[in-house]
């Protein structure tokens, strides 16, 4: 090999050409991915029910019916939906900055639980002051104890997965104690309970649509923590610690300041969870609280890949399929946990699917450089 | 001893999406040859061999291998071949140990490894290296120079027929250069390995390469024997000019005012290797100091430490008088940029967008250093195409996420973001690293029209040569301290390699 070869000199280079279209294509990837994940989920899960000797086409079917079929079923499945937001948003904000925070159950419950004691001295003045009351104690209490984790780990360097769920043990122990200790309405025998904070407190059904009064504060804590994150400063400082903390720390960021941010943020809206429950549904705190939203907020937010927009038609999807439960249960026969098996199939193959993101061409940027 | 074999690439093609990366590249690869695969930033040097290594599918072309047509599907294929790579971003295990990384990349790990007689052996095949790298230190603690000879090494442990150096002496010291790609060239020349190497310094071209093939924007620029290509040639080929543009210019002398004081800085030691001891670093506006030093120093640490990545144990760092912590608030009051080596791992969030990326400084901050609050999307896009344009940035949108660029164009990302403005401190390690020869003289230019504005700049760079031409005052980094402190101008080579070592 002697000879040389010269290919002529590129005169014109072309010119480039921005792909206008690939932020679009980038969240329909965002959308679509999960979707496949829940649709092998379902797949997996009808294999299960297979192996059950029932029919998955019934089950889809009831669990619509269940969810969306009716007026009925479906303020069943926004009431339970509303608390799901928040919680899932306990996690989801936290998660910006690669934190994975477990502890949203303590913070619905302790949420509620203060929002009680807040709003008992106040009952016979006006229900306006006692919803006020009831929103700042509870939000501040989750503030408190989920920036608790996030102060172990900023601080000590705790693993905060660790760290949330034990001092979630921890607050559901202290709400236990509370509630069946000097907080206990003596009147209540069979669930231990605190004194109530009135009929006349309580909060009614969203006016024309006659939904769960958390509705509408679930979505505006989405839009608001969506706002927060991809349109503000520390929602991008935030979302560069997440992405690399040597850069984060390089350019200066409070890391230590943002963690405690984020997680008083996402423990304020599981505190405000647990205080519109109380306000909404029970009157009074008790072992009604301690429902699993916690934990089903978990899988929501990483459903939605810790976007608060997408938060919300998850938390609906995972608010109907809890929904359903009942149904399924009288016209199947299925057990209880069969729901829990479907939410840990759609967790697991939410997992794998994280594998997905950049397999498919059609969704990397494109263009002539 | 294993034999080398031959490599040849027909009409190879590669896109991604609609932007073609690769388009019809043939190359051929004698067996027991040195190849240099040139071309500027982004051209698809390393797109090219990631397809040969079975790291990307290709849309069209094959590759023969041996005299025999193979197919890669993915790198337990070319690993099969005795097809290996020492790749330009790296890829070791940092929690594992020199040595487990070495064991470990085995394809015959035994299920119970048997760590003495491995270590023991592992010695052995270290005594016939050229460098030494120390076997039971954890990879992550090591500079890059360091885990750049490590990546070499592990693949001269595998044994492999034919390996490809994806810019292998970015980080190297000249000698270490110079040693090491001698090392390459006699086992090549001995017919025992086949070396692509891919790289943009026509020095060693010149003096370690047998052929050549020049890619420019994803095609064919040219190729042929060494033997007939003066620098000319290979420089037009590549960047499409004969000559790459001239050296900058110095202006002015250093001013007496010292902008950055550096004083009885301790940290402690870190996994194993010495922590540093600096007793005192001064720079003076408008003056380049330069810190040499074979890698591995203390310079990382010492950049760390200036950039708020790493606690100092006790001394003090003063900007402009005032006490420097690196937090946010400081850097922007100073004007203080830094520029990290790796800049992809210390420097980058792979995972946003470039617009994020080069807005990394600027996020937060509103006209006349007042803090912004809400994000100024279309000022930072506004900013970012500027930077773009600029700064020569290759991106197939400002909107792709930083990782897919080439690895000189995160480079000229981080300089674009780290030079722009007003610039008080610039403290740059390796800036030039990975660079084709046009941006080294752009960036070397910037770095020279900063200081000749009156900016401060510690420059830590592995390369004496940059040291060389653009500091005006020389120190010498030696195991975390400074051992010695000279004018740049008449300073000698030699001395400064010697001080290097550890020989005052
Ligand atoms: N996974 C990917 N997705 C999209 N584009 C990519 C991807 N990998 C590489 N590219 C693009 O292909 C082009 C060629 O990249 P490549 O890394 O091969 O360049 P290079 O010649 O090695 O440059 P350098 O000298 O800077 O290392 C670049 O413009 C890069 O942005
Ligand atoms: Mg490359």
């Amino acid at each position: 090999m002697s000879t040389t070869t010269l290919a002529p000199a590129v005169s014109n280079p072309p010119a480039r050409v921005a792909d206008v279209w690939y932020p679009l294509r980038r969240s329909a990837e965002a959308v679509l991915v999960p979707l496949a994940a829940l649709a092998g989920a379902v797949g997996l899960f009808s294999v299960f029910l297979l192996a059950l000797g029932q029919s998955p086409l019934d089950f889809l079917d009831l669990v619509w019916r269940g969810a969306f079929g009716s007026w009925f079923s479906v303020q069943n499945t926004v009431q339970r939906a509303s608390p799901l937001l928040l919680t899932a948003l306990c996690v989801a904000i936290p998660g910006q900055l690669g934190l994975v925070i477990i502890g949203g159950e303590a913070a619905i419950v302790l949420g509620g639980l203060a929002a009680t004691v807040a709003a008992l001295p106040l009952i016979h003045t006006a229900p306006v002051i006692v919803w006020a009351a009831m929103a700042i104690a509870g939000s501040a209490m989750g503030a408190f104890w989920i920036g608790l984790s996030g102060w172990l780990r900023a601080k000590l360097n705790v693993n905060e997965v660790i760290a949330s769920l034990v001092l979630s043990y921890i607050g559901l122990a202290l709400f236990n104690h509370f509630v069946e200790g000097v907080l206990r309405d003596p009147a209540s025998l069979n669930k231990p309970s605190t004194y109530g904070i009135g009929d006349q407190n309580m909060l009614d059904t969203v006016p024309w649509l006659d939904v769960h009064p958390g509705m509408p504060a679930g979505i505006a804590a989405c839009i608001v923590c969506w706002v927060l994150i991809y349109r503000t400063g520390f929602g991008f400082a935030s979302r560069v610690t997440g992405g690399n903390i040597r850069a984060a720390q390089l350019q200066g960021l409070p890391v230590t300041k943002l963690i405690l941010t984020a997680c008083a943020i996402g423990g304020g809206c599981a505190g405000l969870a647990g205080a519109i429950e109380v306000a909404a549904e029970y009157g009074r705190a008790n072992a009604s609280l301690n429902a699993g939203y916690g934990y089903t907020g978990i899988l929501i937010a990483f459903l939605a890949r810790f976007n608060p927009l997408a938060v919300m038609p998850m938390a609906i999807l995972l608010g109907g399929l809890g929904a359903a439960g009942g149904l399924l249960q009288r016209r199947m026969g299925l057990p209880d946990a069969t729901i829990q098996v479907l939410q840990g199939l759609i967790f697991v193959s939410i997992l794998a699917s994280d594998t997905l993101y950049g397999r498919f061409r059609w969704f990397q940027p494109r263009g002539t450089a | 001893m294993t034999t080398a074999i031959g490599v040849e690439a027909v009409g190879i093609g590669k896109h991604f999406g609609s932007f073609h990366a690769l388009s019809d590249v043939s190359l051929k690869v004698r067996p027991g040859s040195v190849h240099g695969l040139l071309g500027e930033n982004g051209a698809g040097k390393s797109t090219l061999v990631k397809c040969l290594l079975g790291y990307y599918r290709t849309d069209e072309g094959q590759f023969i291998v041996d005299g025999r047509e193979a197919s890669i599907e993915r790198p337990a294929d070319a690993d099969a071949l005795g097809l290996g790579m020492v790749y330009q971003h790296f890829t070791l295990v940092p929690s594992m140990t020199v040595a487990e990384n070495l064991v470990m990349s085995r394809q015959n790990v035994p299920n119970i490894v048997n760590w003495r007689s491995e270590i023991a052996g592992l010695k052995r095949f270290m005594e016939t290296m050229p460098f030494k790298v120390p076997l039971e230190v954890q990879v992550g603690s090591l500079a890059a120079g360091e885990r750049q000879k490590t990546e070499i090494v592990k693949q001269l442990y595998l044994q492999r027929r034919f390996l490809v150096l994806d810019e292998p002496t970015s980080v190297l010291t000249p000698p270490e250069a110079t040693e090491m790609l001698g090392l390459v060239r006699d086992l090549a020349h001995s017919g025992a390995l086949t070396i692509v190497i891919i790289t943009h310094k026509l020095k060693e071209v010149a003096a370690f390469v047998d052929e050549v093939t020049v890619l420019r924007r994803g095609r064919m620029a040219g190729s042929g024997s060494v033997r007939d290509l003066g620098p000319a040639d290979l420089t037009a080929m590549m960047i499409g000019e004969p000559h790459a543009p001239k050296n900058p210019e110095r202006q002015g002398i250093p001013s007496a005012e010292a902008r950055l004081v550096v004083s009885g800085l301790r940290t402690a030691p870190d996994a194993g290797r010495k922590g540093l001891s600096i007793g005192s670093i001064e720079v003076h506006a408008r003056e380049i100091v330069g810190i040499a030093g074979v890698s591995g120093n203390g310079q990382k640490d010492l950049v760390e430490v200036l950039g708020g990545q790493r606690p100092a144990e006790s001394g003090s760092v003063t900007v402009d008088g005032a006490p420097y912590r690196a937090s946010r608030t400081e850097s922007l009051a100073h004007d203080v940029r830094v520029l990290p080596e790796e800049p992809l791992r210390n420097g980058c969030v792979p995972s946003m967008t470039v617009v994020d990326n080069l807005n990394l400084r600027g996020f937060d901050v509103g006209p006349g250093k007042s803090h912004r609050s809400w994000l100024d999307r279309a000022g930072m896009a506004a900013r970012a195409r500027n930077m773009i344009a600029a700064y020569g940035i290759r991106t197939p949108s400002p909107s792709a996420p930083i990782g897919v660029l080439s690895g000189g164009n995160v480079q000229r990302c981080v300089l674009a973001r780290e030079l722009d403005g007003d610039v008080r401190l610039l403290i740059v390690a390796n800036p030039c690293f990975g660079l084709d020869v046009k941006a080294v003289a752009e960036t070397r230019t910037r770095i020279m029209a900063a200081r000749n504005a009156g900016t401060a700049v510690l420059l830590i760079s592995e390369d004496l040569d940059e040291i060389l031409e653009l500091a005006d005052r020389i120190v010498v980094m030696h195991e975390g301290q400074v051992v010695h402190e000279m004018p740049a101008k008449g300073a000698d080579p030699q001395e400064i390699g010697r001080h290097m070592l550890g020989q005052h």
